[in-house]
């Protein structure tokens, strides 16, 4: 599959997605966001990092970037876009995905290894795994509490758009489970078409032989299984 | 401009000595530039005046080393297939104890732009930190921002910050330590030198623009912190992450397209110390016009732009047909990028504004190795250290309770977890983390490679404190033994050497005594110093700080799947204890938390001992023999014993039965001695006695792992091991 990694000034994950994604066989592109061409990519991702330092709020100088109109455009036509972490922030910015980012209830950056819970498999991020299965993805943010507000949330829940939650090891979704206050535990959401992902938790740091858990894979086999079911 | 009175001199820090060897440098009386430049030139943190005699006595050779203790920015090891490391560790005290979150992140700043001036990305980050007493609120809102400082600096940059330590002890009230280490990966053929050549070359400014912030920070640093020095608050300069990163790209872009000749980064002293430097190395003048100098601010005094610390910036040399090709790529980063000057060929720093002539000094007179001023201080052994070193512990009345004993020194902010602190790190960034925080020492895997690197700070100042030789060589073995543990062979050291005023005899002589104990340790365990920094002045009013020589250890791994951790691994592995068990209870945790004394005297570090212990633990990891190794510090056996127990994702048990042959706080507590804990398959307990025995290893079996909940140790100790995890992750309040 052919896969376009955009890099912002302030990427810093860019190099991680793109190694991952070339290990793994495919043909992994990193875009400069000043360029305006996506390169006819199966998959774009919008790395973590910080992508203009953040100051403001995160991903909202990002969206003014010239490829970002490029990747609106891809996502629109069916695209798939997947966000991770930062990645996440600037689509919620730029409208692809609803919903927000706000700081984490402790303040406090938080990097740390998650229990995530598969909630549906009704995506081609999640369509090979099955609802109800425990992920150890790392997560990494300081602004990760996603918020929407009840309307949306109804219809997040009615559309089957919610794909992860936080969790224990055991599954247990809960406050005390809950690493950043997100509503709802919330913490990856597709689009209404299902081809816009965005998640906090960084699959890419849990797919490789040299760190501590490789549970990313599973979502990353997933993309794979449904792009050769396209082709 | 005003005449120099001797207010003036007085007050850049210049003693009168310096004043009339300036006037015979000059052959006539300095501006107030140029007494400027001498002034961050010639203060302590510049120039190393009162401590490169001792500073040359270490052990700086290694086939390993590319570029050498004091040749270049930071130090540059080989590690085969055409890969190298450069790592370097430094200091941001006093910034840090005014400023604490600007001067945190402002230290990691400065580490990070030394690596990747080498031509390095960074791969790793640590910091080593002190404060005082953690009940007093001022400590805590200082370990808050620290943490808060150097979190948003590294996450925003991307270095994951993976390890290092912290400490508390009275003695470090009001004068914290922030010692900043980072460690960058490069190819040798993208090895930057920092010396400026080539007649006619240009010399350009790159990054951020610069304004007032931090004049004079080099002088601030080499004076001690007194009440005004809340005033000097301006001597702090702010940092900005996301500029960093994109220098950071910007200067790998340049350096790896071939166009640059030379370059440093403006760090302590700024545009002064990096055009002086760069000329002094590569013996040849540079000439600025610093109305060149992109300015944040209006109305900058020639004076202001030289001293300005304004961060993220660089100096680079450039041959004339390279600079559209430089200057482009700093503007695809939306960087300034500006030609402010040429390399001469007269040897001279000289400073226009304007066109017209501000400055012009010999360049060789500003700079270390050239004829900046050196100093050997008076020395004079301190009358506490009989005192303390000869008190008689034997007189002590143990508790009864060793239970209690093992809840307090778990809770003890020095060895309780520091797991509140790292998690506000991002310690996975770069997918190399193998070895996360709360082991031993971190491992990162060398992408693209089956390499690894591990990496340790360490440093008892109590040990120091009570004995500077035997501390100094303690530091080293322990950085290094933490190191081996993880699976990694140590290679070679940097040190930031933190200490107070070098004018009092006392200070200096712990300085020199932990120079010579650091040098012993180094040529023992063939590991060159490859730099670092030096930190005088660290002083509250009640005196000086512990003597505190941070030792950053780097080693290398051929496999990364060897990587060893701390933790027990199975229910029914057996425990060992390698090497000779503690006799003495000196210095110890225990005697702090528990007898509130700071006293006694440790056990001298043997070197050939250690060295062996730890090419035995190398031995035993690389033949797939153990299944964890832990080293004995803080808080002795039981707290290592403890720790063991405390894997990241479960709880396991222990039951310990051995016979110990001192009195049981001793065998539990004591610190002092090379010890480490070994857990291994009972099928392997053969090959783990062949290897002890090759290598001259005690080796004591101790108990076994359970999956019980029951931490057991003989007859003292019996707990539930969830419990002590309670108190070891809890006893950290930030």
């Amino acid at each position: 599959m052919r896969v376009s990694v955009i890099t912002f000034p302030g990427s810093n994950c860019d190099h991680d997605a793109y190694e991952v994604f070339a290990r793994r066989g495919h043909q992994t592109k990193m875009i400069w966001h000043k360029d305006h061409d996506l390169e006819n990519p199966d998959l774009v991702i919008l790395p973590g990092g910080f992508s203009y330092g953040d100051y403001l709020r995160c991903g909202a100088l990002a969206r003014f970037s010239p490829i970002v109109k490029e990747i609106v455009g891809f996502a629109q036509k069916g695209g798939m876009v997947m966000g991770i972490c930062n990645g996440f922030q600037i689509l919620t910015e730029t409208g692809l995905l609803p919903g927000a980012l706000m700081m984490n209830r402790s303040l406090k950056f938080i990097c740390k290894h998650q229990y995530l819970k598969v909630e549906s498999a009704n995506s081609p991020f999640t369509n090979t795994l099955t609802p109800g299965t425990i992920l150890d993805i790392p997560i990494a943010h300081k602004e990760g509490n996603y918020y929407i507000d009840q309307l949306g949330l109804e219809r997040l829940k009615d559309q089957d758009c919610i794909l992860f939650r936080y969790c224990d090891s055991t599954g247990l979704v809960n406050d005390a489970t809950n690493p950043n206050g997100a509503l709802d535990s919330i913490a990856g959401v597709v689009n209404e078409s299902r081809n816009v992902l965005g998640m906090m938790p960084h699959p890419e740091r849990a797919a490789t032989d040299s760190v501590c858990s490789q549970d990313g894979t599973r979502i990353f086999e997933a993309i794979e299984c449904f792009v050769a079911g396209r082709a | 401009m005003s005449p120099i009175t001797d207010t003036i001199i007085a007050e850049h820090g210049i003693s009168p000595d310096e004043y009339d060897y300036i006037l015979k440098i000059l052959g006539r009386e300095p501006n107030l530039v140029e007494l400027g430049i001498f002034s961050v030139m010639w203060s302590e943190h510049a120039s190393y005046k009162n401590s490169i005699l001792q500073l040359k006595t270490l052990p700086k050779e290694g086939s390993m080393m590319l570029a050498k203790a004091g040749e270049e920015n930071a130090g540059v090891v080989d590690i085969g297939d055409d890969l190298a490391i450069s790592f370097k560790i430094e200091s941001h005290n006093h910034p840090s104890a005014l400023e604490p979150y600007h001067g945190a992140a402002t230290g990691v700043g400065g580490i990070l732009r030394d690596i990747f001036t080498m031509g390095a990305r960074p791969i790793a980050a640590l910091n080593s930190l002190r404060f005082g007493n953690p009940d007093n609120p001022q400590v805590k809102h200082l370990l808050a921002e620290v943490v808060h400082g150097i979190a948003d600096y590294g996450n925003c940059f991307g270095v994951p910050t993976v390890g290092g330590e912290i400490y508390f002890e009275d003695s470090y009230e009001g004068n914290p330590l922030v010692n900043a280490m980072a460690i960058g990966l490069l190819r040798h053929t993208n090895l930057a030198k920092s010396a400026a050549a080539g007649v006619g070359n240009a010399v350009i400014i790159v990054g951020a623009k610069t304004g007032r912030d931090g004049i004079h920070g080099a002088t601030f640093a080499s004076i001690e912190l007194t009440e005004e020095s809340e005033e000097k608050r301006t001597a702090v300069q702010v940092g900005d992450p996301f500029y960093e990163k994109l220098l950071l790209e910007a200067t790998l872009e340049i350096i790896n397209a071939g166009l640059v000749v030379g370059i440093q980064d403006m760090g302590a002293a700024g545009l002064t110390c990096s055009s002086s430097e760069m000329a002094g190395k590569g013996e040849v003048g540079i000439e600025i016009d610093v109305s060149k100098v992109p300015q944040r601010e209006t109305g900058m005094s020639t004076y202001e732009i030289m001293l300005s610390e304004s961060q993220e910036r660089m100096l680079v040399i450039v041959e004339p047909q390279n600079i559209e090709r430089v200057l482009a790529i700093f503007q695809k980063w939306d960087l300034d990028a500006v030609q402010i000057g040429i390399i001469t060929d007269d040897k001279k720093l000289r400073v226009l504004n304007n066109g017209s002539l501000e400055a012009e000094i010999p360049a060789e007179y500003l700079v270390l190795g050239g004829k900046a001023p050196v100093y050997k201080r008076d020395s004079q052994r301190p009358d506490y250290l009989d005192e303390l070193q000869g008190m008689d512990l034997s007189l002590l009345n143990h508790p009864v309770d060793f239970n209690e004993v093992l809840i307090k020194l778990l809770k003890s902010p020095n060895i309780a977890s520091k797991r509140k602190v790292f998690c506000q790190y991002d310690h996975m960034v770069g997918i190399g983390t193998t070895i996360e925080p709360g082991s031993d020492a971190a491992v990162i895997r060398i992408g693209g490679s089956d390499k690894a690197i591990a990496a340790a700070t360490d440093c008892n100042g109590r040990y120091c404190y009570l004995n500077p030789y035997e501390g100094a060589k303690a530091a080293v073995a322990e950085a290094a033994r933490n190191v081996a543990c993880s699976g990694a062979t140590p290679i070679a050291i940097t040190n930031c050497l933190n200490f107070g005023n070098p004018h009092k005899p006392e200070v200096y002589y712990g300085f020199s005594e932990c120079i010579r104990g650091m040098k012993d340790a180094c040529l023992a365990f063939e590991t060159p110093v490859t730099g670092g920094n030096v930190s005088f002045y660290n002083e509250n009013p009640d005196g000086a700080i512990y003597p505190t020589p941070v030792i950053g250890m780097l080693g290398v791994m051929q496999d990364f799947r060897k990587a060893c951790t701390q933790y027990f691994k199975h229910a029914g592995d057996q425990v060992y204890l390698l090497g000779t068990r503690s006799k003495n209870l000196g210095g110890s945790e225990y005697l702090k938390v528990i007898h509130n004394i700071v006293g006694g005297d440790i056990t001298p570090v043997d070197l050939v001992a250690e060295k062996a212990l730890q090419d035995c633990i190398l031995e035993l990891i690389n033949s797939d023999i153990v299944n964890s190794a832990h080293d004995l510090s803080d808080g002795g056996l039981a707290v290592a014993l403890a720790e063991c127990c405390f894997h990241p994702q479960r709880s396991f048990g222990l039951k310990a039965e051995f016979v110990i042959e001192q009195d049981e706080a001793t065998a539990y507590f004591g610190e002092s001695g090379a010890n480490i804990i070994v857990s291994l398959n009972p099928a392997s307990a053969s090959d783990l006695e062949a290897v002890t025995a090759k290598h001259g290893i005690e080796c004591t079996k101790i108990g076994v792992v359970t999956e019980s909940e029951a931490f057991i140790i003989n007859e003292a100790i019996a707990n539930c091991v969830l419990t002590l995890r309670e108190a070891f992750e809890q006893g950290l309040d930030i």
